[in-house]
């Protein structure tokens, strides 16, 4: 047997043994993820199981490296892992943008005090982190921001306000970037900064949604003091982790707007809302036909994912393509959820307690959001005719 | 299996892509066109490419071929693709040799394979009977006679139909147009009595053929496959060659859009290189976006037929229609960002919108196969 045969065999038999029955519905949606961290409640006695017992192994974060809580898993390891969790309909134990965000970039730039500090507690499920980017005059112009964060000996004072910053008021620690020199160009003036939430002077404040929820705060800070062993990377150096990060996040957002071809076919869908014609088509020839050309784009989509994530194993690196996902993604996913609405007409778009309180109409309008946050398509196509076409500047 | 090239595979491609680019550019297309080439290809370099393998990619080394799989088949057609070759590749090469490696008795591949693979023999598929492609849509009438069979009917956009000397014909024995059962296919030597082969200039400078079948006489030692069950060799033989189009329109398509952003990028107006307009930039990284979706998406359909998928049919319709989309806005917006230089003859810009043109009918169009995937996809 192979180390990788022994290993699937072992991991078999470990999730067998470990995993609640309660985690095995196979839910991958953000109601039933486990976020974790000092103010979750735990939906039920398995969920804080799963996250207990995977995170003592590292598993939620399977490649990090051991010294850090991770599983210290090889890539080919941990693709055993997931289709082993696959195979047995496992929940994901854990989400915590310190997963997908903040680790890798700690681990690329972070300090080791820093890696042994927080990376651990992110794979244990200990400390749930938001992400302070945008604020209200830097959006797109992200670079332009003003929050600043002055000198005051062994910490910073941290004045000014974040927005779209998700779930910010059930985090506990932020990653943030603060201006710490007004003077230089903007690019080269911001720095990376990592603080509590609970410190003095942190407030938020949740944006209520067209779609009624309110995943995303304004947060605000009102001379908070952050030690400057909370500095990541170099003074004034913070647009490097802040672009390493991004990329890792557009990413992330393409390729689960990719994956997202789960469950229903948009056609079922539509065949059992509307029915079919004596040859067995659908019957509205005008709907179908978007719908094909929906279904040809997401299926066309899907190889890319594939290829991309095939030559990232190679050791290709990614770079400006995590713009090509996160913009195709999220277009891809705002034209689905349209068609969505459409197959299901007036039904849909009543907002009640046996309609699931409107539930795809909710789906629908957050979708709108998917093409502006982590960086608009716009923003996205510029990345790619900039730093992929290489066209020239204006 | 990875959706990227294995090293042999990336090898044939840089060969492939050093030698067209020496040996048959856009140039010489235009050459053969405007000398009015009979064959509308180079016999000359077509022997050429035989002899570095690519005329028996697909046929079995104990047949003198390389046996590459249809990713190799591919990879060599997404470089014509690029340089816009004319040449037998996609009808002799990959869509004979796959229907004689799937469907040949052990006499029809030994009398074939082999001058396939040298290049001295041509074929031709002769499928379409109107202007819009149709699977099942096989009326052509074989009729027994005797110990052979008589047919008539006529066929049309046959690609490489008037060079070709053996001709894979579908025809009906039995049941209605739309019908799979009926479907019987036939080699038919081109200069069998009955047949009358007229050929096509198309828009794309390349020549097709309408063939007439006029009580044309075959023995049984024609039929290729089953007789009534041809439907499914058939799907094979066409799947093939959709793949290997679609690998050459992803490359039409990313040649097309590289001329066009040299061409922005150049080409001052207002004092500043168009290219620097945020609505050309936003336009060319969409484009972009697109093509490097159809290569992937090409690859993996390619990939199917080799492993044999259970879904490769429907990753092949996914492929070609996708495929037929992207080249065709590949080379619209390469006309319209050529401005007025995109309307000349002298641009090459013009002529892989032809060729996007013609690519994408051949084989089933966008709708078609949208259509066959809803289809397959239950609705």
């Amino acid at each position: 047997m192979s180390d990788l045969q022994q290993f699937r065999a072992e991991t078999r038999q470990w999730l067998e043994e470990n995993c609640p029955a309660d985690m095995r519905d196979g839910k991958l949606s953000e109601d039933t993820s486990c976020w974790g961290g000092r103010k979750w409640e735990f939906t039920s006695e398995g969920q804080r199981l799963w996250l207990e017992r995977m995170g003592a192994r590292g598993w939620t974060v399977p490649t990090w490296p051991s010294e850090y809580g991770g599983g210290g898993l090889s890539k080919e390891e941990a693709a055993v892992l997931k289709q082993e969790m696959k195979a047995i309909g496992a929940r994901k134990p854990h989400d915590n943008f310190g997963i997908t965000m903040l680790g890798p970039a700690l681990l690329k730039f972070g300090s080791e005090a820093q890696k042994k500090e927080h990376l651990p507690k992110v794979a244990r499920g200990e400390i749930r982190w938001c992400q302070g980017y945008s604020e209200p005059n830097a959006g797109s112009d992200l670079a332009s921001l003003r929050t600043k964060a002055e000198d005051a000996g062994d910490h910073y004072v941290v004045t000014g306000q974040k927005i779209w910053t998700s779930y910010a008021d059930k985090a506990d620690w932020i990653f943030c970037l603060v201006r710490t020199d007004s003077e230089a160009p903007k690019h080269k003036g911001i720095s990376f900064v990592l603080f509590d939430m609970e410190s003095e002077g942190v407030s938020t404040k949740p944006i209520k949604l067209i779609s009624g929820s309110s995943p995303f705060c304004e947060t605000f800070f009102d001379g908070v003091s952050v030690p400057k062993a909370n500095l990541v990377y170099e003074e004034n150096k913070g647009w490097d982790v802040a672009k390493y990060l991004l990329t890792h996040e557009r990413e992330m957002i393409g390729s689960l707007f990719g994956g997202m071809s789960e469950g229903r076919s948009l056609g079922e869908l539509a065949v059992k809302a509307i029915g079919t014609n004596p040859l067995g088509q659908l019957d509205d020839p005008l709907l179908r036909a978007k719908l094909i050309e929906t279904e040809i784009d997401s299926l066309a989509f899907g190889a890319l994912l594939q290829s991309v994530s095939d030559r990232a194993k190679g050791g290709e690196s990614l770079g400006a393509v995590s713009s090509v996902l996160k913009y195709y993604g999220t277009e891809l996913n705002k034209r689905r959820h349209e068609l969505k609405m459409e197959i299901g007409g007036s039904d849909e778009m009543e907002m009640t307690d046996n309609n699931n309180d409107g539930q795809a109409a909710r789906d629908w309008l957050r979708t709108k959001g998917n093409s502006i946050e982590g960086g608009t398509s716009e923003v996205q196509l510029q990345i790619i005719a900039k730093h992929i076409l290489q066209m020239p500047n204006a | 299996m990875p959706l990227v090239l294995t090293e042999d595979q990336e090898m044939l491609r840089e060969s492939a892509a050093g030698f067209l680019k020496d040996e048959a550019p856009v140039s010489a297309l235009r050459e053969l066109r405007d000398s009015g080439s009979e064959d509308g290809f180079s016999r000359e370099l077509w022997a050429k490419m035989a002899a570095m393998g690519w005329a028996g990619i697909l046929v079995p080394e104990e047949y003198g071929g390389a046996d590459f799989g249809m990713v190799g088949a591919g990879v060599v057609a997404e470089e014509m693709g690029k340089q816009l070759t004319a040449t037998p590749y996609l009808s002799s090469a990959i869509m004979a040799a796959t229907a004689l490696n799937a469907l040949g008795s052990q006499a029809q591949k030994e009398q074939h394979l082999t001058k396939i693979a040298a290049g001295e023999e041509l074929f031709a598929i002769a499928h379409d009977e109107r202007g819009k492609h149709s699977t099942l849509g096989v009326a052509l009438k074989a009729e027994r006679m005797g110990n052979g069979f008589r047919l008539n009917g006529a066929k049309t956009f046959v690609a490489d139909g008037h060079v070709a000397d053996q001709i894979i014909v579908s025809a009906r024995t039995s049941g209605e147009p739309g019908e799979a059962n009926g479907i019987t296919l036939f080699l038919v030597d081109s200069g069998t009595d009955g047949l009358k082969i007229e050929k096509t200039a198309m828009v794309d400078s390349r020549n097709a053929a309408r063939i007439d079948f006029n009580n044309a006489e075959v023995t049984a030692d024609a039929v290729l496959g089953e007789i009534d069950l041809g439907a499914d060799g058939l799907e094979k033989i066409l799947n093939a060659g959709r793949a290997g189009l679609a690998a050459e329109m992803a490359g039409s398509a990313a040649q097309a859009f590289g001329m066009t952003l040299s061409y922005i990028n150049e080409r001052k107006q207002f004092g500043v290189a168009v290219g620097s307009f945020q609505t050309l930039q936003h336009r060319s990284a969409h484009l972009y976006t697109e093509i490097e979706i159809c290569k992937a998406l090409t690859l993996k359909a390619l990939q199917s037929l080799d492993e044999g998928a259970e879904d490769a049919a429907k990753l092949v319709a996914l492929a070609k229609a996708k495929a037929t989309k992207v080249s065709l806005l590949a080379a619209q917006e390469g006309v319209q960002m050529h401005g007025g230089m995109g309307m000349t003859d002298e641009f090459d810009i013009g002529l892989y919108l032809k060729r996007a043109k013609v690519a994408g009918e051949l084989l089933g169009d966008s709708s078609y196969h949208g259509n066959r995937l809803a289809e397959m996809l239950g609705y």
